[in-house]
C-alpha cells in the first residue's frame, strides 16, 4: 500500500468539495466545516490550502474561522463536550450537571483534558428545552441531564474512544 | 424501485397506490422516533416492537412505523395504535410483548401506560389528553403520521397533493392566493409573506433570484422548527419549491445550524428522495419548471438568524448584518432578489394552496391568520409543542394545555419572543397570541418560545440573563449594540449583587433608547426589550434589589443565605450528603423536626455555614421537611 502524506489527502478532500460549489467562495463554510470534523480543528496549513483554492486572502479564512463557535485552529478533544446554558436548561439545574462534568473531567469550561480526548465548552439553546438539561457530545445530543447520566456518558466516550477514531474517517459531512 | 413522475397524474396514480397499500395493513403502531424520544430510549423500544412482531410473524398485519416528534417529548417513548386511537405513554422495553399480547391482539387496555389526569382519571386516547385536546393541529399533523424518511408516507398521506396544482396555475396567481391567506412570517417579524414573494418576483427583472429557508432557530425556548425538518421535512421542501415556482427562483438554500444534526440529516434525506422522483431537479413534474434545494449548515452564531447576515454566511463571509435600508428582497444572497422564510412558514403553504386562501383566512385574528406552534418549556406542567389557531388566550395555553405550574407554585411571567421579546405578567394572560396584539404589550410572537416563570424566578435575574446572551451574540459591528448592551449587563451585574444605585433603572431606560435608535439590525435594535418588559411590569422587584438589597423571589445568589429552620429539622441528614461544600452538617444538638410524627432525638440537628455555602440550592431541594430556607 502506497502511503500518501496526511497534507495531500486534505488537499484531495477539500479540492473535492471547492468543485462541487465551482470553487466559489459560498464553498468556504462546507469546506471548514469538513476539515474541522474530521481533524477536530483547522489547521495553519489548511486555512492557507482553502484561501488558494477560492482565490482569497488567508486573513479572510483566519476571520470567519474565529467568527463562528463550532470553528477552531486550535486543536481541542476528541470529544467537544457543549452544554447549554440557555435559560430553560438553567432553570432544569444545568448547574449541576455543569459540576459534576468539571469535577469528572478535571477541567474547566474553555479547556481540554491533558490526554486530548476531551474539550468542555458552553453553548446555546439546543432545541431540547423541554428535558433539559441538555448537551452535544460532538453531534449527538443527550437530554434530561443528571450527575449520574453525566458519568455514564463520560464513560460511553472513553470505551468508544478506539471506535469513535475509526467512524471518523466515513462520516463526512457532504 | 422509485418511480420518476413525470405529470402530475402520476403522482396522483402513485398517491392512490401508496394509500391502498396503508389501509391494506390492519393495524399500525407509530412509536415517535424524535430526538426528544430518544432521550428516553426509544430506539429500544422500537427494536423490541420489531422483534416481537417479527417472533409471532405478525409484520404483515401489523405496521410499525417510526415517526418524527409528537410534540409531548416530556411524555415519551410516545406509541399511537391504529385504527383503535389508542395512546400510550412512557413505555418501557419490558412492556412491548404486553401491548402485542393485549392491545393490538386482543383490544385490551394496559392502565400504566395511560396518560394520568388532572382529577386521577386515565386518558386511552389523545384527544382525552388536555395538551392535545384544545390543539389545532394542521402543519404538525402529519408529524405523527409519517415515517420522517419516507416520501411515500407523505405522499400517501396527501402530501405533494399542492405541487402539481401550484404548478398548473400562474406564477402570480400563486402569491396572490399566498396573499389573500394572510400568511405572515413565523420567524418573528410576521411579515406578510405574499407581499414579500411579490416584491422578490418584480425585482432585478431577469435576474437569478433565490429561495432560502431559515432554520436557524436560535431563540432560546424554541425547537417547533427543529421538529418540523425532522419530522416532516418534505412539507418545508413543498412549500419552497411551491414559493420558488411563484418567484421565478431556481436554485434554493436550507440554513440550518449546525446543533441541529438529525434535522440536517432527515433533511438531506427528503431531498435526495425527492430529487430521484422528480419533485425537485429539472423539469418538475413535466412543468418545465427546474428547481433545487441545496443544505448549509451554519457555525454556531446566533446573529446568522437575521436575514442579512444569513446571506453573508451563505456566501461564505463572516455573519454580520449590513444596514437595512437595501431589502434582501431586492439585493440579497449575491445581490440578487432573494427570499427568506422560516421553516413554518414555508410548511404553511402547501395547506393553503391545498384549501384555497378562503378556507386558511378563516383561522385566526383579523390581521394574525392559521395556527401558530408553540414550545413550551420553563416552570410548567406539560412542556411540548402546541399548535394552536392564532387568537387563542396565553392562559389556555399555559393553564388547559400546559396544566399550569408544578409544584403548588404560583405563575408570575411569561417570556414571548425569544431574546428580543418580553416578559408578559398575569395580569396580561388573557391577551390573544396575534402578532399586532403582543407588540403592544411591549413583546412579540418571536419564533413562538413561551418560557414559562414562577414566584422563584427573579425578574431581574431574567433581564440580566437575556442581556448577557444577547451581549455575548452580539456581532460587535456598531458601538451602540456592542458597548451598549455590555454597559447594561455590567449594570444588571451590579443590581443582582446588591450593588445597584437609585438611578439605575432610569440609566438602563435611557441607555435603551439610545440602543434601539442607533443599532444596524433588529438584535440591537430589541436587545433592550427583556429590561423594558420587566421594568415595565417588575419594578417593584428592581427597587427591592436597588434599595433593600433584597431578592424577592430568592433568587440572586449575593442576595440570599441559606439556613436551617431548627425546629423542622428532623436530623435526616439529606442536606449534609448532598452538599457539595461541605458547609451542611451536622451539630451536637439533638433533631427537633418529626418523621412520620416521632422526633428521633438520636439524629442530630444540622445547620449550614454560610462562608463554605456557595448557594447551589441542593439542600433546599433534598430536605423533604422544609427545614432549608431562604432569605
Ligand atoms: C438576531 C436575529 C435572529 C433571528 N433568528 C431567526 C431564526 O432563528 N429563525 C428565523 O426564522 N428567523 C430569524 N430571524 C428573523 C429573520 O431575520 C427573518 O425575518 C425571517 O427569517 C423571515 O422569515 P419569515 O418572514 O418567514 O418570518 C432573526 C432575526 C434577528 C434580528
Ligand atoms: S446591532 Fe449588534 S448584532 Fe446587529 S449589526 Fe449591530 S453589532 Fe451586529
Ligand atoms: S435551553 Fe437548553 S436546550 Fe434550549
Ligand atoms: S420527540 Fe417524541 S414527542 Fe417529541
Amino acid at each position: 500500500m502506497m502511503l500518501i502524506p496526511e497534507n495531500e489527502v486534505l488537499k484531495q478532500e477539500l479540492k473535492g468539495v471547492a468543485e462541487r460549489y465551482d470553487n466559489k467562495r459560498s464553498a468556504l463554510m462546507p469546506m471548514l466545516q469538513m476539515v474541522q470534523s474530521r481533524h477536530s480543528r483547522i489547521s495553519e496549513f489548511a486555512m492557507q490550502v482553502i484561501a488558494d483554492m477560492l482565490d482569497i486572502h488567508p486573513v479572510e479564512v483566519h476571520g470567519v474561522v474565529s467568527f463562528y463557535s463550532f470553528l477552531n485552529s486550535e486543536p481541542k478533544g476528541r470529544f467537544i463536550i457543549r452544554l447549554c446554558r440557555t435559560i430553560s436548561c438553567s432553570m432544569q439545574n444545568k448547574d449541576r450537571v455543569a459540576r459534576q462534568l468539571e469535577n469528572d473531567l478535571g477541567i474547566e469550561f474553555g479547556q481540554t483534558t491533558g490526554d486530548g480526548k476531551f474539550t468542555l465548552e458552553w453553548t446555546n439553546c439546543l432545541g431540547h428545552c423541554d428535558e433539559g438539561p441538555a448537551l452535544l457530545v460532538n453531534d449527538k445530543i443527550h437530554v434530561k441531564l443528571t450527575p449520574e447520566k453525566v458519568h455514564d456518558i463520560l464513560e460511553e466516550c472513553r470505551s468508544t474512544f478506539g471506535l469513535h477514531a475509526a467512524q471518523k474517517k466515513e462520516g463526512g459531512n457532504h | 424501485m422509485t418511480q420518476i413522475l413525470k405529470t402530475g397524474k402520476e403522482l396522483d396514480a402513485l398517491r392512490e397506490k401508496l394509500k391502498k397499500q396503508r389501509e391494506s395493513v390492519k393495524q399500525t403502531i407509530t412509536i415517535c422516533g424524535g430526538t426528544g424520544c430518544h432521550g428516553y430510549g426509544c430506539q429500544k423500544v422500537i427494536d423490541a416492537f420489531r422483534q416481537e412482531l417479527a417472533s409471532r410473524k405478525l409484520e404483515k398485519e401489523v405496521e410499525l412505523r417510526v415517526s418524527g416528534c409528537h410534540g409531548f417529548c416530556e411524555r415519551g417513548p410516545l406509541a399511537l395504535l391504529a385504527p383503535s386511537g389508542i395512546f400510550y405513554q412512557r413505555i418501557d422495553v419490558a412492556d412491548v410483548p404486553a401491548i402485542i399480547e393485549k392491545t393490538v391482539m386482543k383490544g385490551e387496555l394496559i392502565d400504566k401506560l395511560l396518560y394520568v389526569l388532572e382529577d386521577g382519571k386515565k386518558a386511552a386516547h389523545e384527544k382525552e389528553v388536555p395538551f392535545y385536546a384544545r390543539q389545532n393541529r394542521l402543519v404538525f399533523a402529519n408529524n405523527q403520521r409519517i415515517n420522517a424518511d419516507s416520501i411515500e408516507d407523505y405522499i400517501a398521506v396527501g402530501g405533494y397533493a399542492a405541487l402539481p396544482k401550484a404548478l398548473a396555475m400562474k406564477p402570480e396567481a400563486v402569491i396572490d392566493e399566498v396573499k389573500k391567506a394572510g400568511l405572515r412570517g413565523r420567524g418573528g417579524g410576521g411579515f406578510p409573506t405574499g407581499r414579500k414573494w411579490e416584491t422578490v418576483r418584480k425585482a432585478q427583472p431577469g435576474e437569478k433570484r433565490y429561495v432560502i429557508c431559515n432554520a436557524d432557530e436560535g431563540d432560546p425556548g424554541a425547537y417547533m422548527d427543529r421538529s418540523l425538518l425532522e419530522g416532516n421535512p418534505h412539507s418545508v421542501i413543498e412549500g419552497m419549491v411551491i414559493g420558488a415556482y411563484a418567484i421565478g427562483a431556481n436554485e434554493g438554500y436550507i440554513y440550518v445550524r449546525n446543533e441541529y444534526p438529525l434535522a440536517v440529516k432527515n433533511a438531506r434525506i427528503a431531498l435526495d428522495k425527492a430529487r430521484e422522483m422528480g419533485l425537485i431537479g429539472k423539469n418538475i413534474l413535466g412543468s418545465g419548471f427546474d428547481f433545487d434545494i441545496i443544505i448549509s449548515r451554519g457555525g454556531g452564531a446566533f446573529v446568522c438568524g437575521e436575514s442579512t447576515a444569513l446571506m453573508a454566511s451563505l456566501e461564505g463571509k463572516i455573519g454580520e448584518p449590513r444596514a437595512k435600508y437595501i431589502h434582501t428582497a431586492e439585493y440579497g444572497l449575491w445581490n440578487k432578489p432573494s427570499c427568506l422564510n422560516n421553516v413554518e412558514t414555508w410548511a404553511n403553504v402547501p395547506m393553503i394552496i391545498n384549501n384555497g386562501s378562503e378556507w386558511y383566512s378563516k383561522i385566526g385574528t383579523a390581521t394574525s391568520k392559521g395556527t401558530k406552534i408553540f414550545s413550551v418549556v420553563g416552570k410548567i406542567k406539560n412542556t411540548g409543542l402546541v399548535e394552536v389557531p392564532m387568537g387563542v388566550k396565553l392562559r389556555e395555553i399555559i393553564f388547559d394545555m400546559g396544566g399550569g405550574i408544578p409544584n403548588g407554585k404560583k405563575f408570575k411571567a411569561v417570556q414571548t419572543g425569544g431574546p428580543s421579546g418580553g416578559c408578559i405578567p398575569e395580569s396580561l394572560l388573557d391577551l390573544p397570541v396575534d402578532f399586532d396584539e403582543l407588540t403592544k404589550a411591549g413583546s412579540m410572537m418571536g419564533s413562538g418560545g413561551l418560557i414559562v416563570m414562577d414566584e422563584n424566578t427573579c425578574m431581574v435575574d431574567i433581564a440580566r440573563y437575556f442581556t448577557e446572551f444577547l451581549s455575548e451574540e452580539s456581532c460587535g459591528k456598531c458601538v451602540p449594540c456592542r458597548e451598549g448592551v455590555r454597559h447594561m449587563l455590567e449594570i444588571l451585574n451590579r443590581i443582582c449583587k446588591g450593588e445597584g444605585k437609585a438611578g439605575d433603572v432610569e440609566l438602563l431606560e435611557e441607555m435603551s433608547e439610545a440602543i434601539t435608535d442607533a443599532s444596524l439590525c433588529a438584535l440591537g435594535g430589541t436587545a433592550p426589550n427583556p429590561v423594558l418588559s420587566t421594568i415595565r411590569y417588575f419594578r417593584n422587584e428592581y427597587d427591592a434589589h436597588i434599595l433593600e438589597k433584597r431578592c424577592p423571589a430568592g433568587a440572586c445568589k449575593a442576595l440570599i443565605n441559606y439556613s436551617v429552620i431548627d425546629k423542622n429539622c428532623t436530623g435526616c441528614t439529606a442536606c449534609a450528603r448532598v452538599c457539595p461544600t461541605q458547609a451542611a452538617v451536622a451539630t451536637d444538638k439533638p433533631a427537633q423536626g418529626a418523621i412520620k410524627g416521632k422526633v428521633n432525638p438520636k439524629l442530630k440537628m444540622h445547620k449550614i455555614i454560610d462562608e463554605k455555602c456557595i448557594r447551589c440550592n441542593m439542600c433546599f431541594e433534598a430536605c423533604k421537611y422544609d427545614a432549608v430556607q431562604i432569605k
